[in-house]
């Protein structure tokens, strides 16, 4: 049985009461003190995530954005030094390979960040892919470490301990910077639906960087949040997860996530044929997200039922929403039944599912 | 480390049982199982007048991890539920012994809860 995989910040969650877990093959903490008190921390004041398992891949070269631009559905074209673009990739089927989040630095110059549970499957398919591009591949997982901190008091934190100006940092930009002396790209962005930012930032200084967002987020009420927190902050801002909302057998499109697959970007791209083809179609399935009124959470996997009490789908995630104090979730269900009346059956109670247009919770990321 | 008082009764699947001496008791879950569950979401109980087999699930708590069913570790008929789990289950997180109660039961045989375990015996169950 070969050993989990540490972030540098290991023993700083144990030592802060943290309860470990294996996520991804990964050690990392579920929660410190409670998954619902952390998250409801997040939203009133902030939360300080260790997510330095995710992997950071450089993709450079003047066949960069030419690669990119058929590695991924979104338009990389759109990029301009100091932005951040959201996608997916996908399979010549349409499934998706990972979502992920793609820098540009400077012109023949990208940053990726890509999910954990994914580095392996994602280098070598990168790697693949770039057969025939003028780009060099550098994985570099191992050399970063990644802290969010995420909330409404998540600027004024981070502002406290920098010399940059963040109120240049609008959402889904990026600059380097310092923090409390250490090297950072400051990304105003996150997976919660708040304000914050995501610092990339050397392994070996993320026990200094932690421990100065720790002492300066205190007066604030900022708190260390784990995983358990980050997925029902997730949910309730409507994000998918990848192996949940998309997977190699669910597309962007089938994902709700069309606005990320630019078919008319002027470049063909890993996929394209099948997602016009399913745009041209419809798509068989789709992804709903759903709230109950109700406190019992609803399962993955829980089958969905139709009108007629036939099974037209199953959960796909699924949470207590703290702020809305009932289940919320998401399903695959069947394109012909979701305008219907669909309903769970949980331990011999039939529960119907309200249909949500996501977010659940009106989501206050950065407004500059 | 868990905390397990001394003038319970206990089953092996983490009930605890607070005998009132009248022929009633108090039945919960201990503060080793609320703290393996995580934040408690919802608690399932029987209605007043249901009555129980040792051994029988009588209920269901739920947190964000998982579904665990309840054990009643001694038999008889429910005669009150809190009702404070309705609206603020975490209670069972904060109180277990307390505040987050569970039931009380008429208890058929008097007896019956000194099968159960003693502390001492739990603390080394848990271990």
């Amino acid at each position: 049985m070969s050993e989990l995989k540490r972030t540098p910040l290991r023993d700083f969650h144990a030592a802060h009461g943290a309860r470990l877990v294996d996520f991804a093959g990964w050690e990392m903490p579920v929660q410190y003190r409670s998954i619902l008190e952390e998250h409801k921390a997040v939203r009133r004041t902030a939360g300080l995530f260790d997510v330095s398992h995710m992997g950071e891949v450089e993709v450079k070269g003047p066949g960069a954005l030419g690669f990119l631009n058929h590695l991924v559905t979104n338009d990389v074209a759109k990029l301009f030094p100091g932005r951040v673009l959201y996608s997916p990739m996908c399979y010549p089927n349409g499934g998706v390979v990972d979502d992920l989040l793609v820098y540009m630095r400077a012109p023949e110059d990208y940053f990726l960040c890509i999910n954990a549970g994914n580095i392996d499957k994602d280098v070598a398919w990168i790697n693949e892919q770039a057969k025939g591009f003028e780009v060099t591949i550098t994985h570099r997982s191992d050399d970063y470490a990644l802290l969010a901190v995420q909330g409404p008091a998540a600027c004024a934190i981070v502002q406290s301990l920098t010399g940059a100006k963040l109120d240049r940092i609008g959402y889904y930009h990026f600059a380097e910077g310092t923090l409390a002396g250490v090297q950072c790209m400051i990304s105003r962005t996150g997976y919660t639906g708040e304000d914050g930012f995501e610092l990339y930032h050397p392994a070996g200084d993320a026990q200094v960087l932690a421990e100065a967002l720790l002492a300066a987020g205190v007066p604030f009420g900022l708190e260390l949040t784990g995983l358990g927190a980050r997925d029902s902050l997730r949910l309730e801002a409507g994000y998918p997860l990848y192996g949940h909302e998309i997977t190699a057998d669910i597309s962007p499109l089938t994902a709700g996530l069309g606005w990320t697959v630019k078919l008319d970007k002027g470049v063909d791209f890993v996929g394209r044929d099948a997602l016009v083809a399913e745009k041209n179609n419809g798509a068989p399935n789709k992804v709903i997200f759903f709230k109950t009124g109700d406190r019992r959470i609803v399962r993955a996997e829980t089958p969905v039922l139709g009108a007629d009490g036939v099974a037209v789908g199953k959960v796909l995630s699924g949470t207590l929403s703290p702020v809305l104090n009932e289940a919320i979730g998401s399903a695959l269900v069947t394109t012909a039944s979701s305008t219907g009346a669909l309903s769970v059956d949980i331990r011999g109670t039939l529960i119907n599912l309200q249909l949500v247009k996501p977010p659940f919770v009106q989501l206050k990321k950065s407004s500059t | 480390m868990s905390t397990v008082p001394a003038d319970l009764r206990y089953a092996k699947s983490h009930e605890w049982v607070k005998s009132a001496g009248d022929g009633t008791a108090t039945i919960g879950i201990t503060d080793y199982a609320q703290n393996s569950l995580g934040d408690i979401t919802y608690v399932q109980l029987p209605k007043v007048g249901a009555s129980l087999a040792a051994g029988q699930v009588f209920g269901v708590v739920e947190s964000v991890k998982a579904a665990s069913d309840l054990y009643a570790p001694v038999a008889g008929e429910v005669i009150a539920i809190n009702p404070v789990l309705d609206s603020a289950p975490e209670t069972v997180n904060s109180a277990p012994y307390d505040g987050g109660w569970m039931l009380k039961l008429k208890i058929v045989d008097a007896a019956s809860a000194n099968a159960l375990l003693d502390a001492a015996a739990y603390e080394k169950a848990i271990a």
